[in-house]
C-alpha cells in the first residue's frame, strides 16, 4: 500500500497510502511495531489517517483486499493479548478499570481491586461458609464417630447473610467507572439547558427562549471536582403537550429521573423521588426566586459555586467510599444468589437439604473468586472435629 | 473354578492379590467372559478381613450396594456372614442412610471363596508375583517367585499394603503388610523402576482383645437392628445376631498414652507416610485434640466361634507395654488381655493420577490397579475399584467395551474420578460429602441406578438379571398406581421428595455440558498457558485432564484458569 519498505520499528513516519489500482488514498502517519513486545504480542501496524469517512472507508477497503487480513471484532485485541500471554486473566477486570480510570478516585478503587480487596472479603465469607458446610457434613458423614457435636448453624448463617447484605447495600462499582448520574429536570423553560452548559463548562445543550427546545435527553460525561458524573439534560415536564415528539421526550425525561442518583430540580412543585434531590430556583437575574435550596443565575453566576459544591457533595455520597468494597454488577448478582441460597436454610429440617443449599451458596460464591472445593471443606471438618473410631 | 490342576499357563487376565479388590476384580473379569487367574500368596487367605470386621457405613454402604447391584461379591458375602446389622444415620434423610454390618471373619472368607467357585473362567493360582513381564511396552504376564511365568494380555495389581510394606509397633520393626505374611517388595522395586509417581501412606490397627476378659456388665450395649434389611437384595440374614458395646477413654488413658509417646514411631518421625485424618490412631487423637476428656471405643465381636474383640477407636502403634497400660484405665477393659497387639503399617502406593478412569495405568498398557495400591482405604473402596479394574482388564484382553462409571451415576464414579484427578494425599475414604449428586445416589436405589447399565456391559449374571427384570416391573407399577411392596414405595417416595433438587442439579450439569466435553489434547503444555499459577500447572501435570470437564474438577483450578484452558483448547483445534 505504501510501495516503500517497512519503516524503523517504533518510529512514526509519513507515508502515502495507495489502493490496489494505484490511486492515492491518504498521506498518513505510519507506525511499525514488531512482536512479541507489543500490546497483543503480535506484529502491529498503526495507520493514523485523516478523519474523513471516505478516507477511512477507502483504506479499509484496500486493507480488506489484502490476504490474511480481517476486521477486528469487539474485544479481539484483548483476546489476542490474553492468548499470547501478554495479560493474565486474573488481572483483566482490575486492569480494564485502571485503563479507563479518569479520576484519582477511580484509580484508587481499581488498584484496590487488583490488590485483592474484594478477594480478601470474599475469602473471609468463603471460610465462614466452608465452616458451616463442615459442620453440616460432619453431622452427616461422621455422626457415629466419636464426638461430633456441631450444633445448629442458623445463627452463624444469619450473621453471614447480614454481612453480605451490608456490602451489597454499598454503591456499585459501575458508578465509579461510568459516573454518578446527575439529572437536571423541571418544567419547560426553567433554565435547565443553560444550567447544564454552565456545569459542563461548554455549550453541550441548545439553549433558546422557546419552551420545549430540548426534546431528547442529552447525556454529558464530565469530571467535576475529581468525581466522574454524567450530567443529563431532560425535556421540560408538562402534561398539556400535544406534540407527539415532545411527549416522547417527556417520557424519556421521566425515565432519566428514575435512573438518576442526584436530581437537580428546577420546578416549583415538589420534586419526583430520587436518591438525592437538590431544588434550584434558576434565572434569579430575571424572575423572582421561588423557595429552593439554591438560588442561582447562569447570567450573573450567582449561586453557581455553591450549587456545584452541593452537587459534588451529593455525588460523592453515591460513590463507593475510597478503599471500601465495591462489587461489579455480575459480582452483585452472584452475591445475591449466594444470599438467596443461604436464606433457604432457615426452617429446613433435613440436614441433607441444609447441605444442598450450602453447596449452592458455596458454588455461587466460588464464582466470584475461584473454587473452594470439597477438599477445602474436609480440611476444615477434620481440623475442627475429632473424627474417627 | 480349577483348584489344583491348571489347564494352561495362558490367561486373558491375571489378578495379583486375593483381598477385597482382587476377588472383585477376578469375579468381574470372569463375569465378562475373560479367562481369569487369581494369583495369591495363600489360597486360605482369600477374602481375609485384615482390619475391622465391619463392612459398610455412611458412603461405604453406598459402595457395597453399588458393587452388589453390578453383581459383585461383597454384598452377598456380607449377608452370608453378618452377625450384626446397623443402619447408620437413620435420623437423617434417606439418601445418607448407611447400611453397615459386622461379619464373622471366617464365614466372610468362606462366602467369598464359595462365590468365586461358582464362576466359570476363573482359576486360583497360589504363588508369589516376582515381577511383571512385558513385551513391546505392554504387559504380557506375571513371573512368579518359583520361576514360572503366567502369560496374559492384562494384569490387575490388587496388592493392598503388600508393596514395600513395613510394620511399626513401639520400637519394633517388621517387613510385611499383614501380620504373619510376606511383603511383595520386588514387585514394588519394579514399579518404582517404571518411574511412576509413588508415595507412602500409613494405616493402623488396634490391639485385639480376648472377650472373656472384658467386663461386659458395666458397658452400654448396642444391639443389632431388628428389622430384617440385608446388604444385598439377593441375600438373607443367616447368622445369629450379637450386640456390640461402647466404652470411653479418660484422662488416665490419655496420661498413659502421653507417657508412652517417646517410643511412638509416629512421634519419632520414622513413619513418613500420611495417615487418614478420619481414622487417626488414639495417640494422634490425644495429641491433636488434647482438650477432649475422652474418646468413644466400640467393642465389636470378630465372630461367633472366636472370643476376639476388635476395639474400634483404639488404633495404635505404641509399644505393647503402653497398649496394656492404657487398656487398664478404660472402664470394662481393666483386666482385658491382648491377643494381638495393635500396629501401624506404612506402604507404597501409586499416585492414582497415573491412572485413567478405567483404572488403567497409562504408562504401561494392559496394567490395571485397584485398592490400597491406589491410595485408598477400606474394603468397600477396594471392592469397588476391583470391580472396575477387573471389568476393564477383561475389556482390554478380549476387546470388549471399556467400563467408565460417571460421578452422577454412582459413588464408584465419584471415587474413581476423585482419585485419577485429585490423587490421594491421605488414604482415600468414601464420604457422602464428596458426592455432589448425593440426593440421587442413595443406597436404596443402587439397583435402579446401575442394573441396566451393568447388563449392557455383561457384568450381571442370570440370577440377578432375572431378579432385576421383576423389580423393574414392580417399580413401574408403584410409580403408576402407588401399589407395591414397602421398599419399592419407599424408593419412589424418596425419589419424589428430592426430585426438585435433583432436577436443578441436572440442569446445572446440562449448562456445563458443552464446555465440559471439549477435549484437551494429551500434549498440551500447561506451563505455557497464560494465567495459570505454578500450583495449578503442577496439579494439571499430574492429573492430565482429558476434557475441560475433568480440568474443572481438578482442585484449585479457578473459573479464570478454565477460561484460559478453554481458549487454548479451541485454539489448538483451530
Amino acid at each position: 500500500m505504501t510501495c516503500q519498505p517497512l519503516p524503523r520499528p517504533r518510529y512514526a513516519v509519513v507515508r502515502k497510502l495507495f489502493d490496489n489500482a494505484g490511486a492515492l488514498l491518504d498521506t498518513a502517519l505510519v507506525l511499525w511495531m514488531p512482536g512479541p513486545s507489543t500490546a497483543t504480542g503480535e506484529d502491529l501496524v498503526e495507520l493514523h489517517l485523516h478523519g474523513g469517512r471516505a478516507v477511512v472507508a477507502g483504506v479499509e477497503a484496500a486493507l480488506a483486499s489484502l490476504e490474511g487480513l480481517e476486521p477486528a471484532e469487539a474485544g479481539a485485541f484483548t483476546r489476542r493479548a490474553f492468548e499470547n500471554g501478554r495479560i493474565d486473566l486474573s488481572q483483566v477486570e482490575g486492569l480494564a478499570d485502571l485503563l479507563v480510570a479518569e479520576t484519582a478516585r477511580q484509580r484508587v478503587a481499581a488498584l484496590a481491586m487488583s490488590e485483592g480487596g474484594l478477594r480478601r472479603a470474599v475469602e473471609g465469607w468463603q471460610v465462614r461458609l466452608l465452616d458451616l458446610c463442615a459442620r453440616v457434613e460432619a453431622s452427616i458423614d461422621h455422626d457415629d464417630e466419636d464426638d461430633v457435636v456441631s450444633g445448629p448453624i442458623d445463627a452463624d448463617a444469619a450473621a453471614l447473610i447480614f454481612d453480605m447484605t451490608a456490602v451489597l447495600a454499598s454503591p456499585p462499582a459501575e458508578r465509579l467507572r461510568d459516573g454518578v448520574r446527575v439529572a437536571v429536570a423541571g418544567p419547560p423553560n426553567a433554565g435547565k439547558s443553560s444550567l447544564i452548559n454552565v456545569l459542563a463548562g461548554r455549550d453541550a445543550a441548545i439553549v433558546s427562549p422557546v419552551a420545549g427546545t430540548t426534546r431528547d435527553i442529552i447525556e454529558i460525561p464530565v469530571i467535576v471536582g475529581d468525581l466522574p458524573m454524567v450530567l443529563t439534560d431532560t425535556a421540560g415536564l408538562r402534561s398539556d403537550s400535544d406534540d407527539p415528539v415532545e411527549q416522547i421526550g417527556i417520557g424519556r425525561a421521566r425515565g432519566a429521573i428514575t435512573r438518576c442518583d442526584v436530581l437537580v430540580w428546577l420546578g416549583q412543585d415538589s420534586p419526583p423521588v430520587a436518591p438525592c434531590v437538590l431544588t434550584v430556583s434558576a434565572k434569579c437575574d430575571i424572575d423572582a426566586p421561588h423557595p429552593a435550596d439554591h438560588v442561582v443565575s447562569v447570567v450573573t453566576g450567582e449561586g453557581i459555586t455553591a450549587l456545584r459544591a452541593a452537587i459534588i457533595e451529593a455525588a460523592a455520597e453515591q460513590l463507593p467510599v475510597v478503599g471500601s468494597l465495591s462489587l461489579s454488577l455480575s459480582q452483585r448478582t452472584l452475591l445475591i444468589e449466594t444470599i438467596a441460597a443461604l436464606r433457604h436454610l432457615a426452617g429446613q429440617t433435613d440436614d441433607l437439604l441444609h447441605a444442598e443449599w450450602l453447596r449452592l451458596a458455596r458454588q455461587q460464591l466460588n464464582r466470584i473468586t475461584g473454587a473452594a472445593g470439597t477438599e477445602e471443606m474436609l480440611d476444615r471438618l477434620f481440623g475442627r472435629f475429632c473424627i474417627g473410631k | 473354578m480349577m483348584f489344583h490342576v491348571e489347564q494352561s499357563a495362558y490367561y486373558d487376565v491375571i489378578i495379583v492379590g486375593g483381598g477385597h479388590a482382587g476377588t472383585e476384580a477376578a469375579a468381574a473379569s470372569a463375569r465378562r467372559g475373560a479367562r481369569t487367574a487369581l494369583l495369591t500368596f495363600d489360597r486360605t487367605m482369600i477374602g481375609a478381613m485384615s482390619c475391622n470386621p465391619a463392612i459398610g457405613g455412611i458412603g461405604k454402604g453406598h459402595l457395597v450396594r453399588e458393587v452388589d447391584a453390578l453383581d459383585g461379591l461383597i454384598g452377598r458375602a456380607c449377608d452370608a456372614s453378618a452377625i450384626h446389622y446397623r443402619m447408620l444415620n437413620r435420623s437423617k434423610g434417606p439418601a445418607v442412610w448407611g447400611p453397615r454390618i459386622q461379619a464373622d471373619r471366617q464365614c466372610y472368607a468362606k462366602a467369598i471363596a464359595r462365590l468365586l467357585s461358582e464362576l466359570e473362567n476363573l482359576t486360583i493360582v497360589e504363588g508369589s508375583a516376582e515381577s511383571l513381564v512385558t513385551h513391546r511396552g505392554e504387559v504380557s504376564g506375571v513371573k512368579l517367585e518359583c520361576g514360572r511365568t503366567l502369560q496374559s494380555r492384562a494384569v490387575v495389581l490388587a496388592t493392598g499394603t503388600f508393596l514395600g510394606a513395613q510394620m511399626f509397633r513401639g520400637i519394633e520393626r517388621t517387613i510385611g503388610g499383614r501380620l504373619g505374611e510376606r511383603s511383595a517388595t520386588r514387585l514394588g522395586e519394579q514399579l518404582r523402576g517404571l518411574n511412576l509417581p509413588m508415595g507412602r501412606l500409613k494405616t493402623g490397627t488396634p490391639p485385639r482383645l480376648d472377650g472373656r476378659t472384658i467386663d461386659w456388665s458395666r458397658l452400654a450395649r448396642q444391639p443389632s437392628d431388628v428389622d430384617a434389611w440385608t446388604m444385598s437384595p439377593l441375600g438373607a440374614r443367616k447368622r445369629a445376631q450379637v450386640a456390640c458395646a461402647i466404652t470411653r477413654t479418660n484422662e488416665q488413658t490419655h496420661d498413659a498414652i502421653r507417657a508412652g509417646m517417646e517410643t511412638s514411631p509416629l512421634l519419632s518421625g520414622e513413619i513418613s507416610g500420611a495417615g487418614p485424618r478420619y481414622c487417626p490412631s488414639i495417640e494422634d487423637k490425644v495429641a491433636r485434640f488434647g482438650d477432649r476428656d475422652g474418646h468413644q471405643i466400640f467393642l465389636e465381636p470378630e465372630g461367633l466361634d472366636t472370643h476376639l474383640i476388635y476395639p474400634n477407636g483404639l488404633s495404635t502403634s505404641l509399644s505393647s507395654e503402653t497398649q496394656a497400660a492404657l487398656l487398664r484405665t478404660i472402664p470394662g477393659l481393666e483386666s482385658a488381655a491382648i491377643a494381638v497387639a495393635g500396629y501401624a503399617v506404612e506402604y507404597d502406593y501409586i499416585d492414582p493420577r497415573a491412572l485413567d478412569h478405567t483404572l488403567a495405568l497409562e504408562a504401561l498398557p494392559g496394567l490395571y490397579c485397584a485398592g490400597q495400591i491406589n491410595g485408598t482405604t477400606g474394603y468397600e473402596e477396594a471392592a469397588a475399584q476391583g470391580l472396575v479394574a477387573g471389568a476393564n482388564a477383561a475389556a482390554h484382553a478380549c476387546d470388549l467395551d471399556p467400563v467408565r462409571i460417571e460421578r452422577d451415576q454412582a459413588y464408584i464414579g465419584v471415587m474413581i474420578d476423585d482419585l485419577v484427578l485429585q490423587g490421594a494425599s491421605e488414604p482415600y475414604r468414601m464420604l457422602t460429602a464428596r458426592a455432589e449428586h448425593r440426593l440421587y445416589l442413595r443406597s436404596d436405589n443402587a439397583a435402579t441406578r446401575l442394573s441396566d447399565w451393568g447388563v449392557r456391559f455383561g457384568l450381571i449374571g442370570a440370577r440377578r438379571a432375572h431378579w432385576w427384570a421383576a423389580r423393574r416391573n414392580a417399580l413401574e407399577l408403584v410409580r403408576d398406581t402407588g401399589i407395591g411392596a414397602k421398599d419399592l414405595i419407599d424408593e419412589v417416595t424418596v425419589d419424589s421428595k428430592y426430585a426438585p433438587y435433583v432436577a436443578r442439579l441436572e440442569s446445572e450439569q446440562r449448562a456445563l455440558k458443552s464446555s465440559d466435553e471439549v477435549p484437551l489434547a494429551a500434549d498440551i503444555p500447561w506451563h505455557a498457558i497464560a494465567g495459570l499459577s505454578t500450583e495449578m500447572i503442577e496439579r494439571l501435570n499430574f492429573a492430565r485432564p482429558k476434557t475441560i470437564g475433568d480440568a474443572r474438577r481438578v482442585r484449585g483450578v479457578t473459573p479464570a484458569a478454565l477460561a484460559a484452558l478453554l481458549i487454548t483448547a479451541k485454539q489448538r483445534r483451530g
